[in-house]
């Protein structure tokens, strides 16, 4: 099978990249190869002016580089061979003596928009399926294929950094403004645009426009001012990454190089830079998890789905019109959003129209496709209308008795087939099942907070629910965009169980003495993006002493002091940022202010931060021990299972691969030999889990690699 | 239709004789857009037949249509809550309501037929526009019914008509309307002048607009108000209609004081509840949950002090005995009945005999439904005395009383229905027991179905087996339909 069709028009030879068997383009070795060997027909052919690059695939020009070909690769110089390799054929491009241009549909992202930038002359489609993009930065890398030296040197310095440090998107609109692209045409007339391009080219008729500013050009244009903008850019990323992600930093070492060199030692630096980060572990970690993230996102056992079509939420609040807005923009599903008064749940529907709005102000959408988009969820203030839901997503307040008189108001509101799953974040869902009626379809559908960009979905299985239900409900959920992990029932099932030590021993220290913001300053620095007190407050004190209070009996059981702290705090008035007052102080308009009546019930006012290391450690450590417990008790189906839970759902630090991979790297003794000495300095809390100890004695590890 | 709206217009047309300039800068910004649309509208004029391949098949084997489920939004009065909303939008909260509550797949509706009467030009098919916008697929066709105050009713009937010849088994029949947003044009004139400047081409030939055009061709235009066949203003027509059957002032002002009592009570009593979903407002969401047109607090005195508003000053119609300017919409699932079934959906009423008549409108505007409820009855072989729930549009007090006026008379029934004696009296225990249009309000185009939802929920309520709703409307036109209750 050929990766490339070529054929011929108007003297052009129009080559359309078609990987076969894959929905998406993707630049690997073989496509790499044919389009040499292709090149070199063109550099003899007389007949043929030039070239136009073309995709075959619906919706994708090319997604980027094959990352199966990083993961065969070791050592930074078998990586930075890669590149090399990669390099060769775009300089090749760049210097051709024949003029190739590019007509792009649909998304090109990574090493697909660096083969752009090596080409001549650009054209894309007028489509927001359109998406140019550098997203290496987000796998620990760098763009490697040019990239670095070829961006900055078109679009202006500030904006290439911009977008190679952040991965973000880049929309027609603004690649037009910039000058990524020559020309922005309908989608069937890219192929004779770019045909066009390449003979202006080719009869020495096109000039490019110099798209930068005054200003970025006064700015950009000598290097006092180029020295400036580097030392801001690595100020700025310092700050974001805590020195914990190595690619930022390279990048603009990568760019700058290529400024003070010129292109050509620029681009062998690229190489070198690439090899070395693509050999960090936190690139692999990073790597890893794009991979467990792909892999989440895939139904198992797509033939036992049943068909939704209508879902209910309950609870308009805002986690119910969070669960209602991705089913609705994301799932294309029609969606009853209920609420006790229709009053509470036009409020919900408000939440959700108030975000298509601002779409629609920014053009992203238009007013019409607001208004369809916004007719999809209907706010109820009765069951009317559920006999023909398919799945019922309870989002109500945490009270067991409640959701278990909602599952038989339910149970008989909707047909037989009609799953029921509670967004409950740690009443065990076997409770809630409890006189159910029909128990094999009720199943646990664990959102996380703000629904719209936390990417984790935790399903919640128990010993009755049905396999065609559970896979029901990871359809939807990776319908709704949700990275889906699927755990057995238990107290706070996988992610709010593990938390719950975390923020326990984080009120310990705090007792002990340490200050809010040392605490939250410490966690921030370890690589989790909110610190522990911040948290208490964004997930509310009362969610936190009602989770303690579900959890305390297992707890207990191992010997682990449950005296719930957070209940204190939440009988002298704290909630959190939902009454403005919690472990800080929220006033509109205004920084947030450490609350320090906090330290009352905490040990006094007399503060005295404890050794960072140790403590985050101790924090750190109650959090990887429970999973392991919780992978012991089978609760987690697999360590990837853990990892990216703890990742997308609580912020574990993403360069650290999760608590499985982290203790891996870490050495499975070592982690033993820490909590074994915490165990006996701070108490039988951080007594190791059996299956720690176990493969500690074997020498065993969570993954093999 | 309506009473005061007259009014209200020239009011309108003398507080709106400023802003000329920008007016006609804002229009030369927009040329391409402006449109004609609205002449026709308030002037249907066309006879059409009952086609009698449809009359009798009550008990045939061919396909039955039955009505499931029907609802509107509030209707509010003008101005009020909906005033930024397009008619566009009032259809689509109604068929999103619809949608909501019932088990069907948007994709499997067949046709999607919306009445509207004052077209807005962005939306000329806003049965199309309000179904996309409501969530319905694209391939779902749509089409807009036009005609006055029975656009609606033809929504039905033409949705009656396809499932009976087998061509649709879900249809999705509603009606929208907005008086608050009615298309304000300039003159025409200034039209011709617009539309020829689009063919300039060097900026000298814009001196050219100005020749010609005064001052007065600056002002805008409010829509014909009048029948465009006769000149006349509706309440004119009513008002007349009322004096030639002996209905007094004070018979109007009682029937209209019924009207808003009766409505006030079923509002009171939740008896309209079934048929109301609540209207939510972007961008605030407010929950609009009842009409607000209804005045509970009406009585002959209040209704005595107000003066003729068309035939002064001896005339008998007054904004109180007439309709009021009214925004709304309304949609209902007409089904095969055995497509209804299978969807576990338990049909309300079966939709049988209807017919559309159409008189001088000149002389008996108002007086279709005197025409069309023998007529129907004929049909079906039944009379008046079957008839357990009977919902009559109510455009003028005067004209409802004028039909039962006439219905009730045998000189009527000789010299204009050709029949020896008279068709009988409607009990007043069944009619619009709920309020009317009257008082719950009239937005010309949703009407209809809210008429015929209400008929099949009342049948249900008071059990009975027969209702009758029939309807007048401009032009001199009139339908009237029977439906049956479900039983099962």
């Amino acid at each position: 099978m050929s990766y490339l069709n070529i054929s011929h028009k108007d003297s052009v030879a129009i080559i359309t990249l078609d990987l076969p068997g894959e929905k998406v383009n993707k630049l690997n070795e073989t496509m790499m190869d044919e389009f040499s060997s292709f090149l070199d027909k063109l550099e003899t052919d007389n007949d043929l002016k030039g070239a136009v690059l073309i995709s075959g695939k619906k919706d994708n020009f090319i997604a980027g580089a094959d990352i199966d070909m990083f993961q065969a690769r070791e050592t930074a110089e078998e990586i930075e061979q890669l590149s090399k390799d990669g390099h060769k054929i775009l300089n090749r491009i760049a210097e051709f003596k024949k003029p190739i241009a590019v007509a792009v549909h649909g998304s090109c992202m990574g090493g697909g928009l660096e083969l752009s930038l090596a080409c001549h002359y650009r054209v894309c489609s007028r489509s927001s399926k359109t998406v140019f993009a550098l997203p290496e930065v987000k796998l620990g890398l760098l763009p490697g294929t040019g990239g670095t030296q070829r961006l900055p040197r078109l679009i202006g310095l500030q904006k290439a950094l911009t977008y190679m440090l952040t991965g973000k998107n880049m929309y027609t609109r603004q690649a037009k403004k910039m000058g990524l692209v020559d020309e922005v045409t309908h989608k069937d007339a890219i192929e004779e645009a770019a045909i066009k391009g390449v003979q202006k080219i080719a009869d020495g008729k096109f000039k490019r426009d110099d798209k930068c500013s005054f200003v970025e050009k006064l700015l950009e244009g000598n290097p006092l001012g180029r020295k400036i903008i580097f030392s801001q850019a690595r100020k700025k990323t310092a700050g974001q990454t805590k020195g914990n992600y190595p690619a930022p930093p390279k990048i603009i070492d990568a760019v700058e190089y290529g400024y003070k060199h010129g292109l050509k030692n620029g681009l062998e630096n690229e190489t070198v830079l690439f090899g070395e980060l693509g050999a960090t572990q936190e690139s692999r970690n990073l790597v890893n998890l794009f991979f467990g993230m792909n892999a989440s996102k895939k139904v198992p056992n797509p033939d036992l789905v049943k068909p939704v079509k209508k879902l209910a939420v309950l609870g308009a609040g805002l986690m119910g019109s969070g669960i209602a807005d991705v089913s609705i923009n994301k799932g294309d599903y029609q969606v009853l959003l209920k609420d006790q008064s229709i009053e509470k749940a036009a409020e919900g529907e408000k939440s959700i129209w108030k975000d298509l709005n601002e779409k629609a102000k920014k053009k992203i959408i238009s007013e019409f496709e607001r208004d369809q988009i916004a007719s999809k969820v209907t706010g109820v203030d009765s069951y009317d209308g559920f006999k023909s839901v398919d799945l019922v997503i309870e989002a109500v307040f945490e009270d067991l008795e409640l959701k278990q008189n909602i599952v038989q108001q339910v149970e008989s509101a909707t047909g037989e087939n009609c799953i029921f799953a509670s967004n409950t974040s740690s009443l065990p869902i076997t409770d809630i099942a409890k006189g159910a009626s029909r128990p094999e379809n009720i199943i646990g559908m664990h959102y996380f907070s703000p629904v719209q960009k936390m990417p984790l979905l935790e399903i919640i299985t128990t010993d009755q629910t049905a396999d065609w239900v559970t896979q029901t409900a990871i359809q939807v959920g990776v319908k709704q965009g949700k990275n889906v992990i699927v755990v057995q029932d238990g107290p706070g099932f996988y992610t709010t169980r593990i938390l719950a030590p975390y923020m326990n021993e984080a009120l310990k220290l705090l007792e002990e003495g340490a200050s809010i913001e040392y605490l939250d300053k410490i966690m921030k620095d370890w690589g989790f993006p909110v610190g522990p007190m911040a948290l208490f407050d964004e997930v509310g004190i009362d969610v936190g002493a009602h989770v303690a209070e579900t959890m305390s009996p297992m707890f207990a059981k191992r010997g682990v002091d449950t005296k719930n702290k957070a209940q204190d705090l939440l009988d002298a008035g704290l909630m959190g940022r939902k009454n403005k007052l919690g472990m800080y102080r929220y006033t509109d308009g205004k920084k947030k202010e450490v609350n320090s009546d906090v330290y009352k019930q905490f040990g006094g006012s007399q503060r005295n931060d404890p050794d960072k290391e140790t403590a985050q450690q101790r924090i750190a450590l109650t959090m990887i021990n429970e999973a392991v417990w919780c992978l012991q008790e089978d609760i987690l189906s697999s360590p990837t299972d853990g990892d990216l839970g703890a990742i997308l759902g609580l912020g574990f630090p993403p360069f650290l691969g999760g608590p499985f991979r982290y203790i891996d790297q870490t050495g499975v003794q070592n982690i033993v030999d820490t909590l074994k000495a915490f165990t006996e300095k701070y108490g039988p809390r951080f007594k190791p889990a059996p299956l720690l100890e176990d493969m500690a004695k074997n020498g065993e590890s969570f993954f093999c690699e | 239709m309506k009473g005061d709206k007259y009014k209200n217009i020239s009011n309108t047309d003398k507080e709106k004789r400023f802003n000329i300039l920008i007016y006609w800068l804002t229009l030369l910004t927009y040329t391409p857009v402006i449109n004609c649309y609205l002449d026709h509208t308030l002037t249907l004029n066309d006879q059409i037949p009952a086609n009698p391949t449809f009359m009798s098949n009550t008990n045939s084997n061919s396909f039955n249509a039955v009505i499931v489920d029907g609802c509107r939004i509030p209707f509010l009065r003008s101005g009020t809550n909906y005033n930024d909303m397009m008619a566009y939008d009032l259809g689509r909260m109604a068929i999103k309501g619809l949608l909501a509550r019932n088990p069907v797949d948007p994709k499997d509706i067949d046709r999607v037929i919306m009445g509207t009467v004052i077209q807005e030009v962005k939306t000329s098919n806003v049965a199309r526009e309000s179904a996309l916008g409501a969530g319905i697929p694209n391939t779902v066709p749509a089409f807009t019914s036009t005609m006055a105050c029975i656009s609606s009713n033809q929504a039905i009937a033409s949705g009656v008509d396809l499932i009976r010849t087998g061509q649709a088994r879900i249809i999705l029949a509603g009606g929208t309307e907005t008086m608050s947003d009615i298309p304000v044009r300039f003159r025409k004139k200034f039209r011709q002048k617009v539309l020829e400047a689009r063919k300039y081409k060097k900026p000298t030939d814009f001196l050219k607009f100005f020749k010609g055009l005064g001052f007065k061709d600056l002002l805008p235009e409010l829509p014909a108000i009048t029948e465009f066949s006769t000149g006349e203003v509706m309440g004119e027509s009513a008002d007349r209609m009322s004096a030639r059957f002996g209905i007094s002032r004070i018979d109007q002002d009682e029937y209209a004081m019924r009207s808003h009592h009766l409505a006030a009570k079923a509002t009171e009593e939740g008896l309209l509840k079934e048929e109301l979903i609540p209207a939510k407002l972007p961008p605030k969401f407010e929950v609009v949950k009842q009409d607000n047109g209804f005045r509970d607090d009406t009585s002959m005195e209040k209704l005595g002090k107000l003066r003729p508003a068309f035939i002064k000053p001896h005339g008998t119609v007054t904004a109180g005995n007439s309709s009021f300017l009214t925004d709304g919409a309304s949609a209902c699932f007409i089904m095969e009945e055995q497509t209804a079934l299978e969807l576990g959906l338990k049909p309300k009423a079966y939709l049988r005999e209807y017919n559309f008549v159409s008189q001088d409108p000149g002389e008996e505007l108002l007086l279709g439904p005197a025409y069309a409820i023998p007529k129907v009855l004929d049909s079906m072989g039944l009379n008046l005395k079957d008839m357990d729930v009977v919902e009559l549009h109510e455009a003028f007090a005067g004209q409802v009383l004028s039909v039962l006026a006439a219905l009730d008379s045998d000189s009527f029934a000789k010299e204009n229905l050709n029949r020896d004696t008279k068709v009988g009296t409607i009990d007043m225990d069944k009619l619009n027991t709920l309020g009317g249009s009257l008082s719950l309000g009239h937005p010309f185009g949703a009407t209809g179905v809210r008429l015929v939802t209400t008929a099949a929920n009342r049948l249900i309520r008071e059990d009975g087996k027969y209702a009758l709703v029939s309807a007048c409307a401009a032009g001199g036109q009139g339908h009237a339909i029977v439906l049956e209750r479900y039983e099962g």
